[in-house]
């Protein structure tokens, strides 16, 4: 005897037709008020939130912490990693590895109209985190201009808006819209897209 | 809803939930006995037994016929990547993994889906291997390694968890790709992860209650023997995964894992012998102790894994019988070792590929000595045979009892040049010391002739038997069986093959979906015999490509997807 409707399992274990997880999780849900509750118990943390608009870009704590400067850097130098920080409380949002941001220069003129719009005049942002299996894109071409993920040889174009150039990943690197407030960078809205791989 | 109405709800509907979704057949379940002696028409682990040789005695498909071969049923499973897992069989029951670590649990006989399971997997997790090599089968479970560091037991029966042990945290690099060893109620796994400045072990389980049975570091800590092998604080960090299954001597009770690269890959910044790296390691499976080891190469800096199980093969050599150790490695020579309760032997090694970093081998060790214009060091490049992935990488080799051959899908014509960089440790993210752009793959002039092989090696002998060739590298898992046949495929032209064990002849050839890098697996239902594989490129045979490419020119396609391939043979000879 085939079973018509095959279950489906998923890390709570709980089968779709599992009334008993079913009613666990409706309850538990009505209780906590969202929903998933692991979300809901880490998603508070400040140091792991997504990039915030308003945020400044900084170094990591295991880089000194600070807040970059515009000046700092260079054209067509190899991007350095930077993550979002709160201007208010001085936390980093580094306890999440889907915050890492790269941050290049080029001359505006080199960029395409859609880099143009998130960039601030010739610095770009994008997430380091490659759209093919997470990986740390990690890698620059210093020929080519062109971002490298190591793991798997994708390659991305940041003057037109970090589209894949090679290799497996499916999609671009979602641009961060920054902009130069005084000498430092102030992120001015979300992500562009889904930061890192896609769910299959 | 308050907690006491919570309880009464979840009481009323555990009472109201009922049977669990059941097997199409009973299931039977999977014994120490059956394990140690699997029935020729089960595969009950990942190469079929404990001795890893990937041969099953299944006979009705043979030489003769197997060119009536047909696929009876196939099974898309929904996802992209490597699918390198065999099909593991028991009385008619068949489980699968994916990558992303779904498992499907299948009629074998119909290619209907029993259950499903799918892991949630974290958002940030770091995926340099998304792949998975299979599951173990123990009493009425079924045990997962996943990518996210867990050990996971499921029912057989629905594909509920039973239990979820976290065996390392992934966020500091750890993942698990291979298919655990059970032996004695001991579920074994490994962690990869030897690019990431993990400092690697093997891991036993209570297959029952997922409590911890031993740890065992493959790098030795402070006091322990081999601890001076490393300088300073680098075995903290040294790398040393186990990413295959290992074999296991059921009456000595001893484990044998291979291990992984040291790490960063330069071996001069670790100076020392670096154990127990890219060894074999004999671990007494009821207490984690090593017991002995042999490593093939000290001080790594080819980033050659010797993670391939040895295969325990008894091999003839003048009068007297060698409880061998028989390893292809990734460095390109084939090893002879004797086994014992506390002592691995070296017998004999040589290349079975161009291999130009080995000047000599000491006759009585084994050990190699090294030309130094192939070692790689910061600033400076160096040039080596075989490839960083070597002249065999983790694709198993087989062996056939009937022909006495060992099977093995090697690469020829390939080489490497590194070039090493200064580097730092970062917690999770890669701790290699060899920038992308920093590491080379290139053909000799042979290429031009070919590059993938399949060697056949009498092993009593210590010969070459015979070579088939291919234009591309070779990626294919392979399958020998007692019907005088090889089952491979592994190149980019998608085609999955049977050769004539004794002669190498081509002798059927399916091309599949994609690229077939999957483990394949044979089994018996009412006396029909099937094979059954994989086909789904990615992760490595996907990243090689990309420098052949570069190498030769060309654009490859090998698309991706993964398929699941029956085969049974298509006239009346399939029938008892």
């Amino acid at each position: 005897m085939i079973d018509p409707a095959p279950p489906d399992r998923t890390l709570t274990g709980c089968s779709r037709r599992r009334l008993l997880c079913g009613v666990l999780e409706t309850a538990l849900v009505g209780l906590v008020g969202s929903s998933p509750l692991v979300a809901a118990a880490t998603d508070t943390d400040p140091r792991k939130l997504p990039p915030q608009r308003g945020d400044e870009l900084a170094y990591s704590s295991d880089d000194g912490g600070n807040v970059v400067t515009a000046a700092e850097i260079k054209l067509h130098a190899a991007p350095i990693i930077v993550y979002p920080r709160d201007p208010l409380t001085q936390v980093i949002r580094e306890r999440s590895r889907l915050n890492q941001i790269l941050l290049l220069r080029f001359t505006s003129e080199e960029l395409s109209a859609e880099t143009r719009a998130n960039a601030a005049d010739g610095l770009v942002a994008y997430s380091a985190i490659c759209t093919h299996a997470a990986c740390g894109v990690s890698e620059w071409n210093a020929t080519t201009l062109h971002l490298i993920c190591p793991c798997h040889a994708s390659q991305y174009d940041p003057r037109q808006h970090a589209v894949r150039v090679t290799g497996p990943a499916p999609r671009a690197l979602p641009a961060l819209p920054i902009k130069q407030t005084g000498k430092t960078l102030t992120i001015t809205g979300p992500f562009s897209g889904q930061v890192g791989a896609e769910k299959s | 809803m308050t907690l006491k109405m919570l309880v009464a709800v979840a009481m009323l509907a555990a009472a109201l939930s009922g049977a669990a979704e059941r097997l199409p057949l009973p299931y039977t379940p999977v014994t120490d006995t059956r394990l140690a002696h699997p029935e020729p028409e089960n595969w009950l682990m990942y190469r079929g037994t404990y001795n890893s040789w990937g041969y099953s005695p299944l006979a009705r498909i043979t030489s003769k016929n197997v060119h009536t071969l047909v696929p009876v049923w196939t099974f898309s499973t929904g996802v992209e990547e490597a699918h390198q897992a065999p099909p593991i069989v028991n009385n008619g029951v068949m489980f699968i993994t994916t990558p992303r670590n779904q498992i499907l649990a299948l009629d074998a006989r119909t290619g209907e889906l029993i259950w499903r399971y799918r892991r949630e997997l974290p958002a940030d997790l770091f995926q340099l291997h998304p792949t998975n090599r299979g599951v173990a089968l123990y009493g009425d479970r079924v045990y997962l390694a996943t990518v996210d560091a867990h050990l996971l037991a499921l029912d057989a029966h629905t594909g509920e968890v039973v239990w979820d042990q976290e065996v390392a945290d992934y966020l500091a690099g750890y993942y698990m790709t291979l298919a655990p060893l059970i032996a004695d109620g001991r579920v074994m796994v490994g962690v990869s992860g030897g690019e990431f400045g993990i400092r690697g072990f093997v891991q036993a389980f209570d297959s029952d209650t997922g409590k911890t049975r031993w740890k065992t570091y493959t790098v030795p800590g402070l006091g322990e023997a081999g601890h001076d092998s490393w300088p300073g604080d680098s075995w903290k960090r040294g790398g040393v995964p186990v990413w295959v299954t290992g074999s296991y001597d059921i009456e000595t009770k001893l484990a044998y894992w291979g291990t992984g690269n040291a790490g960063p890959w330069l071996g001069t910044t670790r100076p020392g012998d670096n154990l127990y790296a890219t060894s074999v390691i004999a671990l007494d499976a009821a207490t984690g102790a090593i017991r002995a080891h042999h490593q093939y190469h000290w001080n790594d800096s080819w980033d050659w894994d010797e993670v391939s199980a040895p295969l325990l093969i008894d091999v003839k050599r003048g009068d007297r019988t060698i409880k061998g150790l028989v390893h292809a490695g990734r460095d390109g020579y084939l090893w002879l070792l004797e086994r014992g309760q506390n002592k691995i032997g070296f017998v004999a090694a040589q290349p079975y590929v161009h291999q130009t970093v080995y000047s000599k081998l000491d006759a009585k060790t084994g050990r190699p000595e090294y030309n130094a214009a192939a070692l790689p060091k910061v600033g400076r490049r160096s040039e080596f045979c075989p490839s960083i992935w070597g002249g065999k990488d983790w694709p198993p080799s087989a062996y056939n009892p009937n022909t006495g051959f060992l099977y093995i899908p090697a690469n020829e014509n390939l080489c490497s040049a590194l070039t090493g960089v200064e580097t730092k440790y970062k917690r999770g993210e890669l701790y290699i010391g060899v920038p992308f752009e920093k590491m080379e793959v290139f053909p000799t002039a042979a290429a031009k002739d070919h590059i993938g092989e399949l060697q056949a090696w009498n092993i009593a002998a210590g010969t070459k038997a015979w070579t088939v060739k291919f234009p591309f590298h070779n990626w294919g898992p392979i399958l020998t069986t007692g019907g005088n046949l090889v089952f491979s495929g592994g190149t980019n032209d998608r085609y999955f093959r049977a050769f004539d064990a004794q002669t190498g002849d081509v002798l059927w050839k399916q091309r599949t979906n994609s690229g077939v890098v999957g483990v394949p697996s044979s089994y018996e239902i009412d006396g029909v015999q099937y094979v059954a594989v994989q086909s789904g490129w990615g992760v490595d045979a996907q990243r090689k490509q990309e420098y052949l490419d570069k190498a030769f020119g060309t654009k490859t396609n090998v698309p991706q997807g993964g398929v699941l391939w029956v085969f049974a043979l298509g006239n009346a000879e399939s029938k008892p």
